[in-house]
């Protein structure tokens, strides 16, 4: 059976004051039925624009989507009409975004904002999209739904605001479920009510997840795969226990080492990763990370790395040395 | 008083702060109908050369206790004691000498740097306002000296904030605080807005400076690896009230207080196997309203160990252990 989704050498483009931008420069993944994969990434690595560009919610101008494949569910999204388009989103794919004070809108009810996505989608009278609205929030773990329903986005707490964009999401019984970065926004006691929820309803409802972060705990705990992004592109993606374990790229192994952790003897210093960010504005031909690797030769500025097998199946990284790379962090950690 | 007696005194101390805001009702002539409780209380002193953590989750109170040690507000209640001054009580014209030994820096490198200023004017400001430095020659070279110690080329001086990363600007933000040669910085979620990999960097810098310039920080911030990473003793606030405060390796090695033991389980660790192996369970409920908080000890309604009087009875910080203090009746 094919993947649910596979993304295949994906482009989007931005046309800025300073020069394009390639936000998105050729990514390629699949997401499995039911399986959690993030995309983890620093700020400008292009992990948000490539979760809005299966979605095409790129704005245009400045932006487009300039080349790739998208294939969701045996369907090719980029050859969708617009109206088609429209019932996938909020349809057979879910979103939740990061400020869902800024995704709900402020002027309806929380129940005509989720039976208004239930009777776009699924048609049916307005009593049993009702009806669904309350099942909905019993999901999700608010009490007393009636009265929720009536209440306006700003009567309730971002915890609270969160799990109706969930039941929103979920209203339409989707196969794939988009976040990004879910729950950034909320304190570290209600982000983990949210992500437990998230893990319990995408796994009993069978659900896909690309959950979109910066937090790489969050990822240890709840994604089965990872793809880590740099500058537009994966630089490394696998399972979770070997991107951890036996990371093959210089920038995860650097990402890795630079948080500190609660679990761990404190240390006497941090490791950063040395340097700046990438300006995308400014890149050569080379690989991005390079300004900022320890394991830089010649061949690094001379082409881009593609992204193949290391270690073991499914594990792949783009670096031209990522078998030595591999050997250093044993002897490094 | 001798030198030694004046180096055990600390540096702060905080005694019955309280920061109550007013909530209004009405546009043209607000009528006070309640008032947030932002800070309900709180005790804490901060040694001369430690970083003091102050954390908690939003809406605890935390930035407004910064706010009321750098006098931008001014507290309800309680008093300040800074190197044997009650500054809560200070007017303005003293207040403009303790602003060159009380800096801070904020979390926002985007908001808190002027995008119309350059970066040399920007660090070179306060050096102006405070008339140390009136020649505008050596004002520059001191900017950039100053540039330097936060690890940026000189050439900086003559940018723009928009021209710089998020760490350079922070960085900025930095050698700002830095200007006055100041003993004192409360620093105010200071790499809380930074990427991962940048992070680090700062803070790594914030160590070095204490130790190069014998500063002393308040790090207010929710990060918890970061904390522990960068502090000596911290400070756990909820709604308004310090429940707990101890040694860093004390606090993380032994919290004792319920809701410090819930904050540590939330964070994630980035390791899956450590992840995996491990039971949790959040903890329930959300932080309730300052405006209404709960009688007796705010934190009953969400604490999985709460009896019965705990609804009654507000828990004063007791040492539960030596130098570990706690607000907790069910605490041994």
């Amino acid at each position: 059976m094919p993947a649910l989704l596979e993304v295949r050498d994906l482009h989007t483009e931005f046309r800025t004051g300073a020069g394009v931008v390639r936000a998105v420069d050729g990514i390629s993944y699949t997401v499995e039925r039911g399986e959690t994969v993030a995309i983890v990434g620093e700020s400008g690595s292009g992990k948000s624009v490539s979760a809005l560009s299966i979605l095409r919610l790129i704005p245009d101008p400045p932006g487009r989507i300039t080349g790739g494949y998208i294939g969701f569910a045996g369907r090719d999204l980029m050859a969708l009409s617009e109206e088609e388009m429209r019932q996938v989103r909020g349809g057979d794919i879910g979103m939740v975004f990061q400020e869902p004070m800024t995704s709900l809108n402020p002027v309806l009810t929380i129940g005509r904002q989720i039976t208004e996505t239930i009777e776009q989608h699924r048609g049916g009278d307005r009593q049993a999209a009702y009806r669904r609205a309350v099942e909905l929030l019993g999901l999700v773990g608010i009490a007393d739904p009636q009265r929720r329903l009536r209440q306006y986005p700003h009567q309730l707490s971002g915890g609270m605001r969160q799990r109706i964009m969930i039941a929103i999401a979920l209203a339409c019984d989707p196969k794939l479920i988009i976040a990004d970065e879910p729950t950034t926004a909320l304190d570290v006691t209600i982000q983990a009510q949210i992500l437990e929820l998230m893990k319990e309803l995408t796994r009993r409802l069978e659900v896909a997840l690309i959950i979109i972060t910066h937090n790489l705990g969050v990822v240890a705990r709840y994604a089965n795969r990872v793809n880590v992004m740099y500058a537009g592109r994966i630089v490394e993606s696998g399972p979770a226990a070997a991107i951890y374990h036996a990371p093959r790229h210089p920038y995860t192994i650097a990402l890795l080492r630079s948080v500190p952790r609660l679990d761990r003897p404190r240390r006497e210093r941090l490791d950063p990763v040395e340097g700046q960010p990438p300006d995308l504005t400014r890149l050569d031909g080379g690989c991005a990370f390079r300004p900022r690797c320890r394991f830089a030769v010649a061949a690094c500025a001379e082409s881009q790395p593609p992204l193949v097998q290391a270690g073991s199946l499914r594990h792949l990284a783009a670096c031209f040395r990522s078998d030595e790379v591999a050997g250093a962090t044993g002897a490094a950690a | 008083m001798t030198a030694a007696s004046a180096e055990a005194r600390p540096l702060l101390e905080v005694r019955g702060l309280r920061m109550h805001f007013p909530v209004t009702e009405g546009i043209v002539r607000g009528r006070a109908i309640g008032e947030v409780k932002a800070v309900d209380g709180i005790d804490f002193s901060v040694r001369r050369g430690e970083t003091l953590g102050l954390v908690g989750e939003s809406g605890c109170g935390k930035t407004t206790t910064g706010r009321c040690i750098l006098r931008l507000e001014k507290p309800t209640a309680g008093e300040i004691i800074y190197d044997g001054v009650d500054i809560a009580k200070l007017g303005r014209k003293e207040l403009v000498a303790l602003r060159r030994r009380i800096q801070v820096i904020f979390q926002d490198p985007y908001s808190s740097l002027n995008p119309r200023m350059k970066v040399g004017d920007i660090i070179g400001e306060p050096i102006r306002v405070h008339g140390i430095e009136r020649d505008g020659k050596r004002r520059d070279t001191r900017v950039r000296e100053l540039l330097s110690v936060c690890g940026l080329d000189g050439k900086f001086a003559d940018r723009y904030p928009h021209e710089m990363s998020g760490g350079q600007r922070q960085r900025v933000g930095i050698a700002r605080a830095l200007a006055l040669e100041p003993e004192f910085i409360v620093c105010d979620e200071a790499v809380s807005a930074l990427d991962v990999s940048i992070q680090a960097q700062v803070v790594n810098l914030l160590e070095d400076l204490r130790g190069r310039f014998n500063l002393t920080y308040l790090f207010i911030a929710h990060d918890l690896s970061v904390v522990r990473h960068l502090c000596q003793r911290v400070a756990v606030m909820y709604l308004g009230r310090v429940v707990e405060l101890a040694d860093c390796d004390e606090l993380f090695d032994n919290p004792l207080h319920p809701y410090t033991q819930a904050l540590l389980a939330a964070v994630p660790v980035p390791d899956p196997s450590v992840e995996a192996a491990r039971d949790f369970r959040p903890v329930k409920g959300e932080v309730p309203s300052p405006i209404n908080p709960p009688s007796g000890c705010v934190f009953h309604p969400r604490c999985p160990i709460a009896v019965e009087s705990c609804k009654a009875a507000r828990p004063e910080l007791r040492e539960a252990r030596p130098g570990h203090w706690v607000a907790c009746s069910q605490v041994q």
